[in-house]
């Protein structure tokens, strides 16, 4: 009866109406600013951060996390309609919702992404509550040899989410892990790869390889068709609500994500991201129901699945926040950043010295999830209509949003010129037919996978058995060879490739 | 010999290419020992492993028959010429060019330039329609980044503004 007590402790600091009006207000602006293509979460949040240092603390994280579930939704908004990932893990979402609005469907998308997100958020609360304490000693257990075999693991798995070769996919993770190291090496200080452009010893920004490859690479094959042959949506757009069928195919498909979600978002270190993909790929795996459409062309099941998992991640990534004091991603970086402005640091004590503050925060972050369906329900009618835009109207403002948005990022035209680039590099991955999801989310792993690597190999002496003689990792790396072999079987792949068939 | 798949001969030369680059490149920081690795350590890892998938992939385009020879295609000049220099358009115009006394002539002026530019990307380039796509999303984006957002952009040219 603790959680009940807790959970209700939290809700009575939370539960007033000055702060619910102050989580709606925070999650219209979230989705406002996040739904513009090209500014992705972490942009969004750090633009609206400034807008919550003047309330009391409880009210200010109550409008955070509405901010939070805000830009998260918008960036899958954007994600589904334009093509566009405006963070790492919408990576997924872009294959089946885009497809789907292609074909008049993006509002059945919008809502599975919504109530998909909203049941998640609902369960890794509770998870949240529940767990806290007995689950961070999960992510004890897991050293730098284990988070190398995670890693290895998320990334043969987004080799399943690649259309085509396997073996193109497998290049195009490696290609994105080198993208992914240029920049200061932390631990010697060496400037790799950044050719002495003051610029690029930061490394590169996601936001500029995502906007580069996805959206100029896109919009320019795109053009290159011609009018009635081009790459964007039917005119007709039918229902905006899922229909029962859509129900039936979508609700294990939401279980299971929220499950996986759940359980990886506890690992510090871009678990949420894993979700997102390990949900999408396990989706990929079970059987189609009769009249189903196949994944890759518009599958519910690939919008919700992810979704789900990506938002249980997002809620329980608090648990390795709140008790070790690591954020999990750039957003949760920047969370910190913001509680730490209202004297809020977390970590293990919040929870013994400060109960009201932990609890009122889990509380807030219910509420906002909850305002995020209030808000985003009835939008999704507004949402579809950006779809009616022509398209000789549509292309040029994207390419506009895109240039303000990576130009916002860090006020530098360094990143116009770089994003131009990378424009030009998505065109050549289209005509020679490789996929650029995975180049991503190998750019996302680089840096954490050569860190991993080398701490591993620094406690082991420069033994490379370590990753096979360690009970975990070795089972995540048996999990990842099981995996590849599963995919790489001769009547798998024959179906794998079969699924990949354009229409 | 005759190539058999042209987008995988040319992707798996580009993966080559890239990764010996990548090597390379990784070979002028200090390597170092697993124990201990230096900044080259991964990188050079990396590069060598991505060079040898693209030259598999480079060795499977030219001995595994399909059927049409996968021909990479025509490519889009207008479309990728317009996009990109729309985008490089915006960056001067926003920042201005210091190397060559360029003054930065501002936001407004630069989402004109961008959206008349990108817009010749299209095939049914409409001057009118497109002045008045530019004051629209002149406008959008003056009350979102400017107004609400306070993002500090310099908004009008230098030389008015001062």
């Amino acid at each position: 009866m603790e959680l009940v007590n807790n959970l209700s402790m939290g809700f009575g600091v939370a539960f007033t109406l000055q702060n619910l009006m102050y989580g709606f207000i925070g999650c219209l602006l979230g989705t406002l600013i996040g739904v513009l293509p090209g500014i992705g979460p972490v942009a969004t949040i750090a633009m609206l951060l400034p807008a919550t240092y003047a309330l009391p603390p409880i009210a200010a994280l109550i409008m955070l996390a509405g901010i939070y579930y805000g830009a998260q939704y918008g960036g899958s908004t954007t994600a589904i309609l334009v093509n566009l990932p405006g963070e790492s893990s919408s990576v997924v979402t872009v294959i089946d919702g885009y497809q789907m609005a292609r074909k008049g469907r993006a509002g059945p998308a919008l809502a599975a992404a919504g109530l998909g997100s909203f049941f998640a958020g609902c369960v890794g609360t509770l998870i949240l509550a529940a767990f806290a304490a007995p689950l961070t000693e999960v992510a004890f257990k897991f050293g730098p040899a284990e988070y190398f075999s995670l890693m290895i693991l998320g990334l043969i798995g987004a080799v399943v989410l690649a259309s085509g070769s396997l073996l193109k996919a497998v290049a195009m993770i490696v290609l994105g892990l080198l993208l992914g190291l240029v920049g200061t090496d932390v631990n010697s200080g060496v400037a790799r790869y950044s050719f002495d452009i003051p610029e690029l010893t930061d490394g590169i920004g996601f936001i500029t390889i995502a906007m580069g490859v996805f959206g100029y690479g896109e919009i320019i094959a795109n053009l290159s068709q011609p009018e009635d042959k081009r790459e964007v949506f039917t005119g007709k757009v039918t229902g905006l609500f899922p229909t029962k069928e859509d129900f039936r195919n979508m609700i294990p498909a939401v279980l299971r994500g929220t499950a996986i979600g759940s359980m990886l978002g506890i690992l510090p270190g871009g678990g949420a991201l894993l979700a997102a993909f390990a949900a999408y790929t396990i989706e990929k795996k079970t059987k189609l129901r009769p009249g189903e459409v196949p994944f890759g062309q518009g599958n519910i099941r690939g919008v919700a699945a992810p979704e789900s998992a990506n938002n249980a991640g997002a809620q329980t990534s608090f648990i390795p926040l709140l008790t070790l004091g690591i954020p999990p991603n750039a957003v949760m970086a920047l969370m910190v950043g913001a509680m730490t402005i209202h004297n809020i640091q977390p970590g293990p004590q919040v929870m013994t010295s400060n109960p009201e503050l932990f609890w009122g925060l889990i509380a807030s972050m219910w509420i906002g999830n909850a305002m995020l369906i209030i808000l985003n329900l009835p939008l999704i009618g507004m949402w579809i209509k950006l779809l009616t835009v022509p398209y000789r109207w549509l292309f040029p403002a994207i390419v506009l949003f895109c240039a303000i948005g990576v130009y916002s990022t860090n006020n530098n035209t360094f990143d116009i010129w770089l994003v131009g680039a990378f424009g030009v590099v998505g065109y050549i991955f289209i005509k020679l037919g490789v996929e650029p999801a995975p180049l991503l989310l190998g750019f996302i792993l680089g840096p954490m996978m050569e860190e991993n690597l080398r701490r591993a190999l620094l406690l082991s002496r420069g033994d490379w058995t370590v990753f096979v003689t360690r009970g975990l990792s070795a089972s995540l790396l048996a999990a990842a060879a099981v995996l590849l072999i599963v995919v790489l079987l001769p009547s798998v792949k024959s179906k794998r490739e079969e699924a990949f068939v354009e229409e | 010999m005759k190539i058999k798949s042209q987008k995988d001969f040319f992707s798996g030369l580009m993966f080559t290419v890239i990764g010996a680059a990548f090597a390379y490149g990784a070979t002028s920081y200090s390597i170092g020992t697993g124990a201990r690795m230096g900044p080259g350590y991964f990188p050079l890892l990396l590069g060598v492993i991505l060079a040898l998938l693209g030259a598999i992939i480079l060795f499977k385009a030219l001995v595994v028959e399909t059927p049409d020879g996968e021909p990479v295609g025509a490519w889009a000049w207008t479309p990728l010429v317009f996009i990109i220099a729309g985008n490089l358009l915006f960056g001067i115009l926003l920042g201005g060019l210091p190397s060559i006394g360029l003054p930065a002539m501002g936001l407004i002026v630069a989402i004109f330039g961008t959206t008349i530019v990108v817009s010749k990307a299209g095939d049914q380039f409409n001057f009118k329609e497109t002045i008045v796509l530019s004051i629209i999303l002149s406008l959008m984006s003056y009350a979102a980044f400017i107004m609400l957002l306070k993002l500090q952009f310099p908004v009008w040219p230098t030389f008015i503004s001062g």
